[in-house]
């Protein structure tokens, strides 16, 4: 996912106040459409468009579909630098204990 | 509301077999040695990661072809304890000149000839906001939904 698509797609005020009703828990497109002066239909498009951008998900509930906070999405970036210093990390000890071995038998 | 809430910093908490300046001098001077090869951001292929060994010092990449790339640089330089890097590198992984993460390590001597690495990569909330000219179009609602959206991910 291209985080500049996440933050292009919270650029429309609309939907970033559909996001922000996701923050709070998850909701469904009847549940987010009252109370937002848009249609239903409107709120649906805002949230393929949060979909698409990988800031939200959903799944079915019964006959309904509820959307929330894509957890994988924005902190997809964080979670690949924790990997990555873990990896980083560990050939650096190996580097610096490997030269001490060396000093050592010298 | 006008609640802040930023992404937890990336820890890490090592010890090395090395007392305090060997490990700084590995960390630093070094570098080349132990950087995964295949993390860089250049198009030509890693040649070597070069940290320069001063205060503002360039931390950048040499390409195979000999073409340099830059990552950051020295923010604060005070062997053998501690080392602070401007990551000056976008969650496209881009270099940006004017954004940055920071990355903070500390080095104590444990005794028994080994030093204790605390380890910290902070600021990432800065990824998000340095992430293109789509956030200067932006109102200012767009870092607490970002904290939202941090809160509820590591929730």
């Amino acid at each position: 996912m291209a985080y500049s698509n996440a933050f292009a797609a919270l650029a429309d005020p609309t939907r970033r106040e559909v996001f922000e009703r996701l923050a709070q828990g998850p909701r469904s497109v009847g549940d987010l459409a009252e109370g937002l002066p848009v249609s239903r239909p409107a709120v649906s498009q805002h949230l393929k468009v949060l979909k698409e951008a990988g800031l939200v998900t959903d799944h079915p509930e019964g006959a309904r579909r509820v959307y929330q906070i894509d957890p994988q999405g924005l902190g997809q970036m964080r979670a690949w630098l924790d990997r990555f210093w873990d990896a980083a990390l560990a050939a650096f000890q190996a580097e610096v204990e490997r030269d001490d071995d060396k000093e050592d038998e010298a | 509301m006008s609640q802040t809430i930023t992404p937890a910093p990336i820890r890490k908490t090592l010890s090395v077999r090395a007392p305090p300046e060997k490990a700084f001098e590995v960390f630093t001077a070094g570098i080349d040695r132990w950087w995964p090869r295949t993390h860089h951001i250049g198009k030509a292929e890693l040649g070597r990661a070069v940290l320069e060994p001063r205060n503002g010092g360039r931390w950048y990449e040499v390409g195979v072809d000999g073409s340099e790339c830059e990552w950051g640089e020295v923010l604060l330089w005070e062997p053998p304890r501690r080392l602070m890097l401007a990551w000056h590198i976008t969650a496209q992984f881009t270099y940006d000149p004017d954004g940055y993460t920071e990355v903070d390590i500390r080095f104590t001597d444990a005794g028994d000839g080994t030093t204790r690495i605390d380890f910290e990569h902070r600021g990432l909330e800065r990824l998000g906001a340095e992430a293109g000219s789509t956030i200067a179009r932006m109102d200012s609602g767009w870092g607490q939904i970002l904290g939202l959206f941090l809160a509820a991910a590591e929730a």
